[in-house]
């Protein structure tokens, strides 16, 4: 069923839609209406038995749905930004266990500065924690990303998380295509744990694992995640089948065929990037895009093969790894080791700040004239940062960094997209 | 079954592919140790053993347990001095268990019931001469007859019992109890031969056919004293007082009598005077209350009844309706000394109670055999220098207690038995004494001995009624539940309950425990927490 | 609580009696009883965490008919009870984190509602650092939320697996890795620690219990009445370490009667935050009997004793048993 809703409201739909069996629900640090809705639903009694549990934080909101899901029930639970930080340890334990949770990151930047805005950097900072996180580009494929999480988590025993861009996602209203409860019930079976807390076959779950045994288990966590490599695009196509969209799958290319500049990047952004894309192509530029679905697992052979023919790629990431660079083009350098082309990271979009065409155009044709720098901030404005760092040269108790920005740039409040 | 993930999860139970029995040092043992009522028991009852089955009112059961050492329990219940209760470790946490009186309930619970003794499986063909019917012969009949020898037992007098029957006074221990418990160790088929004084005990062997022989003639000779006396002082002894007690003639005994000694017996017979009618009974004693030889119940119970107890005297003269006594000082070792000061008190009569001497005029044709301060002289094994020939109780070198003659009988039959077999009887070592220090006494709830109900006084002073009553089921089932167990395991559960590593195996009601030393670690907690000390630590072998 | 049996030979005091119908029998004097926590685990000689663990959810098996599932918080427990590749646990047992065991708790609770599993309950265990520091959040959530769960804390007063740093468990004086006997004040400082128990009790839930190691009937009757209820309960079981407190292994019950004979440890439960009942002293104590077994208090004797510091600890038993009534008509 076609409809015209918030991002967020489509999320909690899509979850409804999977019934599951507990929702743990910690609204701040900072809030969507995902669990909101499913707050309601469950009240209403739209959602059929379904316990909806408030809790006193995130590390408990992943606690409980630890518990949950290892008692056998399908859990579910939303975070962002200082939230999922919150929960670290918990985020960790979930996939050390094998517990198939099923999260919603409505991606924000962490702090300090504390900043509610966009970007990718909670995510990213739980890149390594053994969940497969899957990025979604529009709200219809976080809806459908939804579905096809439990279905893969619960087939390998392994948490998803399902990323979407605060704001820009979340607080989007946007038509989206509401599947029915017998096509999702068609294409998700009931969940069947692998392993369950149950008096009638008791077992000792998360037992304490020594040097003998420690990478054995951490390797076994590694070949699960290859496993999904083969089984997030066999979904994807399966989801095809039954709702008729693509949506999901590993990596998604676009106009590449003959790119000599291909710009990789995950989420919402890669909606900016093709419309600068397209523009550009209509002016005579080779370039493609690729867009990155799943980026945990890392798909290297799908990234691989699609950037085989290209002269140089541009990774656009909205997070960056303080006293490096970039976290995305890391791995995409990775995937092409012993090639040729050069891979340039462009950090963008931080804390909120709009990403725009123009800015991406004019970026993406120093690219294609080999004048991009290895490492870019896009849009970065040096003055302020030549100011304070000038400051500091001068004056060894210079005072707070972020305050003295604001009043260089004269504002308040910073500007929302 | 599931698909379970590597490492992190386990099956149940898997554990116990570690035995952790190996970080040991010290291992503990279960063991029995000796109650110190069995360690102060001169029958050698197993008073701990019996009052187990006492606790779940298995009152046979009990009684069973109890006659393999004492055939004669309500006698005992009522007349031993019961040095158990003094060493019972109860004493020291509120009062002593009253041992002696569910001892009496057990025995009058058996002659109410009926209860009969096990006949012996098989007999031996051996025949064994016990001379005395009083409580050290007939123990030693009763253990002989349990082993399947054919005893007879010649008794110089008309009645069964001895001291029993003639030293101790009805009020004390009613003759019908007696007579029931003699009974029931005669329907065991022991022989008893009344009026048959034997005065040639080789000659009354070999006329008899007999194997071998124990002897318990008893001390029934009533020592004197020299007192000056007039003519028509009546002086008499004891031991014929209380003997005359059992005939038709009661004792003339006056209005006022003076008794001389500071024994039981004294006191025996100062509390028949005073229920033949005596308007005073004085006894005249030498030393002081501490230095009296009799029991200190029975002093009181005495001075309750009215008897009068002249301290620091001595007789020194028998006048026809009075008596002149010298007070006495006592020394520094505890002696006394006379101080040259006297009294005169009027008496109708004076009764000595200065101790018995033993008649051994059957032992006259008997070559070799050592006595020594009037009693026969006899080896560990009871046997005197005459192969053979076995003696105990008030004859043989002891204390003369019921009590020790009942020991005394049973431990002649064990070695009587043994030399009938050509063998020798080798006692069991004595466990470790389980003193107070062994116990736990945290887990025993405060139970205060339940009192005796006591014969209101009046009719104490008049009538030859039993003074101290039984106990009826209630309390005796609760008295024996006082019993601390000291030193043998009365399967609380404890160890069972407390091990941390859960290395105690409970084998089930009657079969205590075991450990399993694979996982036991050796931390002691079990022998901490045991209540009655029936483990103990030793250490690992290594 | 169950109607005291009186039993003379030993009271009620010991885990069984031949002499008691079967009924009225502790689970640990039971041939069969479940051995929730089986041999073969690796708890120090004279452990009172395992076997206050092996008390207490043999009880709980015993009052759900075997339906029972555990989680289990970091610590001791969890590490002695189930190193790879062998676990000593019966029942069906997670281990996820240190300070989540209640939440996780919450969960199995939310999924066997879900299920229609009210057969199967659910308990939470940890020791004093798991609940009273780093779990306590969550504890107060779960107890805030009136979860389905008995929360069991075994309370050995410290952090003891990782070296016996202090919690707020702690008490005042004992030494720890992180409060050590030097100094002005030497020991862990006065002033500074707090009571789960009271604290549970202010969340208003259905039960609030303490208990101890020594006193196993007491302990028994505690978790049956708690799994006899639904909605968050909370009992607060006093365990001694032997290695933590210095202490011998076999001392382990002896030093658990002696703290609440002392004063030191209040033995009392409470329904919707009112104390129901207390656990009366029997034979009172002075502190010292309690203090001076254990070398974690080592400091406070010797040749020159801290009587000042011993008379405070005093105080502090004085005032428990002024608060609670633990004097008032000595049982037996």
């Amino acid at each position: 069923m076609l409809k015209q809703t918030e991002g967020s409201h489509a999320v909690a739909e899509a979850v409804a839609l999977c019934r599951p069996d507990v929702i743990c629900a910690y609204p701040i640090s900072p809030q969507t209406h995902i669990v909101e809705g499913l707050g309601e639903m469950v009240k209403a009694g739209e959602v059929n038995n379904c316990e909806f549990i408030n809790v006193e934080s995130e590390f408990a909101a992943m606690s409980v749905a630890i518990g949950a899901s290892a008692a056998g029930a399908r859990s579910y639970t939303a975070t962002a930004s200082q939230g999922l930080l919150f929960m670290a340890e918990a985020v960790y334990n979930a996939s050390g266990l094998g517990l198939p949770i099923v999260m919603t990151v409505a991606n924000r930047a962490i702090g300090a500065p504390i900043n509610i805005w966009n970007d990718h950097s909670d995510s990213m900072s739980m890149r390594d924690a053994g969940w497969i996180q899957l990025f979604a580009e529009t709200n219809q494929e976080a809806l459908d990303l939804h579905i096809q999480a439990f279905k893969l988590g619960e087939e390998l025993s392994l948490p998803v998380m399902v990323c979407m861009d605060g704001f820009i996602l979340t607080h989007a209203y946007e038509r989206v295509d509401v599947p029915t409860q017998a096509q999702v019930d068609a294409f998700l079976p009931p969940y069947e744990p692998r392993q369950v807390l149950d008096p009638s076959e008791p077992v000792s779950i998360g037992a304490m694992v020594g040097p003998e045994a420690f990478t054995e288990v951490r390797y076994l966590a590694h070949a699960k995640q290859m496993q999904a490599l083969e089984l997030i695009p066999q979904i994807a196509a399966e989801f095809k089948q039954t709702f008729g969209r693509d949506s999901g799958g590993l990596v998604r290319p676009y106009r590449i065929e003959d790119a000599e500049t291909v710009v990789v990047a995950l989420g919402s952004l890669l909606g900016t990037i093709k419309d600068t894309v397209d523009r550009l192509r209509d002016e005579g530029h080779k370039i493609g895009v690729l867009g990155i679905n799943s980026f945990r697992p890392f798909p290297i052979p799908d990234i691989r093969d699609a950037l085989e023919k290209t002269q140089r790629i541009v990774v656009v990431e909205k997070c960056f790894a303080v006293g490096i660079g970039g976290i995305v083009s890391r791995d995409v350098r990775m995937a092409l080791r012993n090639r040729p082309q050069p891979v340039s990271t462009v950090v963008a979009g931080l804390g909120g700040r709009a990403v725009t065409v123009a800015s991406l155009r004019k970026m993406l044709l120093d690219a294609a004239a080999d004048k991009l720098e290895p490492l870019t901030f896009l849009d970065l404005d040096w003055s302020i940062v030549n100011k304070q760092l000038e400051r500091d040269r001068q004056k060894r108790r210079s005072g707070p960094i972020a305050e003295a920005v604001l009043r260089d740039i004269g504002v308040i409040a910073a500007k929302m997209v | 079954m599931m698909k379970k993930p590597f490492a992190i999860t386990l099956d149940v139970g898997s554990s116990l592919a570690n035995h952790t029995g190996s970080w040991r040092t010290e291992r503990p043992v279960y063991l029995d140790r000796l109650p110190p009522c069995n360690n102060a028991c001169p029958a050698g009852e197993d008073i701990q053993g019996w009052l187990f089955h006492a606790e779940s009112g298995d009152y046979e059961q009990s009684w069973r347990s109890l006659v393999e050492n004492n055939p004669l329990p309500a006698v005992m219940g009522r007349v031993c001095y019961h040095p158990c209760e003094g060493a019972c470790n109860r004493g020291q946490i509120d009062s002593p268990v009253g041992i002696n009186s569910v001892e009496r309930f057990l025995g009058d619970e058996a002659i109410k019931r009926g209860w009969k003794f096990e006949p012996p499986a098989k007999q031996s063909g051996k025949q064994v001469l016990v001379v005395g019917a009083g409580p050290s012969g007939l123990s030693a009949a009763y253990q002989l007859a349990r082993m399947g020898h054919k005893v007879t037992i010649h008794e110089a007098g008309p009645l069964s019992g001895g001291m029993m029957r003639f030293g101790i006074p009805k009020y004390r221990l009613p003759r019908d109890v007696l007579d029931a418990e003699v009974q029931r160790i005669v329907e065991l088929g022991v022989t008893i031969k009344y009026d048959t004084k034997v005065t040639d005990i080789l000659e009354s062997m070999k006329t008899g056919k007999f194997d071998a022989a124990f002897l318990a003639v008893g001390a029934h000779i009533g020592k004197r004293t020299y007192i000056p006396a007039g003519d028509s002082a009546k002086i008499l002894d004891a031991v014929s007082v209380l003997r005359s007690m059992e005939g038709e003639d009661q004792p003339m005994l006056g209005r006022r009598v003076i008794v001389y000694g500071g024994g039981n017996t004294a006191l025996d017979v100062a509390r028949t005077a005073k229920r033949l009618g005596a308007t005073e009974a004085i006894i005249v004693y030498r030393r002081n209350r501490e230095r009296m030889p009799a029991h200190d119940f029975e002093v009181e119970e005495a001075l309750q009844e009215g008897v009068m107890i002249k301290w620091l005297s001595t007789i020194k003269q028998a006048g026809d309706s009075s008596i002149m006594v010298e007070k006495m000082a006592l020394d520094d070792k505890g002696w006394p000394q006379p101080t040259g000061e006297f009294e005169t008190l009027e008496a109708d009569s004076v009764v000595l109670a200065l101790g018995q001497d033993v008649d051994l005029s059957l032992l006259d044709a008997v070559p070799g055999l050592e006595i020594k301060d009037g009693v026969v002289q006899v080896s560990k094994n009871m046997m005197t220098s005459h192969a053979g020939i076995f003696a105990g109780g008030d004859m043989v070198p002891s204390e003369r207690t019921v009590t020790v003659a009942i020991g005394h009988g049973k431990k002649a039959a064990r070695n009587i038995d043994a030399w009938l077999r050509g063998a020798s009887h080798e006692p069991a070592p004595k466990h470790e004494v389980a003193g107070f220090d062994k116990l736990n006494p945290w887990y025993y709830s405060d139970a205060p001995k339940t009192v005796r109900p006591v014969l209101d006084i009046i009719r104490r002073q008049s009538t030859f009624e039993e003074v101290v009553g039984g106990l009826d089921e209630t309390n005796a089932l609760y008295e024996a539940r006082r019993c601390l167990s000291c030193g043998n395991c009365f399967e609380c559960d404890n160890c069972y309950g407390v091990c941390p590593d859960n290395a105690v195996i409970k084998l089930g009601p009657g079969k205590r425990f075991e450990f399993n030393y694979d996982y036991c670690k050796g931390c002691g907690i079990c022998v901490s927490e045991c209540p009655c000390g029936a483990i103990k630590m030793v250490p690992e072998q290594i | 609580m169950d109607q005291t049996v009186k039993f003379y030979q030993t009271g009620t005091f010991t885990v069984g009696n031949r002499l008691l119908s079967e009924e009225n029998r502790s689970v640990q004097a039971n041939m069969q009883r479940t051995n929730s926590l089986n041999s073969g685990h690796r708890a120090c000689q004279g452990c009172g965490e395992a076997l206050g663990a092996r008390y207490a959810i043999d009880a709980a098996m015993n009052a759900s008919n075997n339906q029972l599932i555990a989680a289990n918080a970091t610590g001791c427990l969890e590490v002695f009870s189930t190193p790879y590749p062998e676990t000593s646990w019966q029942i069906p047992w997670i281990h996820s984190l240190f300070g989540n065991t209640a939440a996780v708790a919450t969960g199995i609770a939310a999924a066997l509602k879900v299920k229609g599993r009210r057969d199967v309950r659910v308990v939470a265990q940890g020791g004093d650092g798991g609940t009273t520091d780093i779990g306590f959040g969550c504890l107060s959530g779960m107890f805030e939320r009136n979860d389905d769960v008995l929360y069991i804390c075994y309370d050995n007063e410290a952090y003891m697996n990782t070296g016996v740093q202090r919690s707020s468990a702690t008490p005042p004086a004992a030494r720890t890795a992180t409060t050590m006997p030097v100094g002005p004040e030497p020991g862990n400082v006065f002033g500074q620690g707090k009571s789960v128990p009271l604290i549970a009790m202010a969340h208003g839930i259905p039960y609030v219990a303490t208990a101890t190691v020594a006193d196993l009937r007491d302990l028994e009757a505690k978790v049956k009445h708690a799994m006899s209820l639904n909605g968050a309960r909370y009992i607060h079981i006093f365990v001694p370490c032997p290695l933590g407190w210095g202490a011998a292994s076999h001392d382990t019950i002896r030093l658990a009667r002696l703290a609440r004979e002392s004063g030191l440890f209040p033995v009392f439960e409470a329904e919707f935050g009112e104390v129901k009942s207390v656990s009366k002293i029997r034979h009172r104590v002075p502190v010292e009997e309690y203090l001076k077994p254990q070398r974690r208090f080592a400091h406070l004797f010797g040749k020159n004793p801290a009587f000042e510091t011993i008379a405070r600890i005093q105080a502090t038993a004085d005032r428990n048993i002024r608060k609670f009534g633990l004097l008032e008509e000595a049982v037996s």
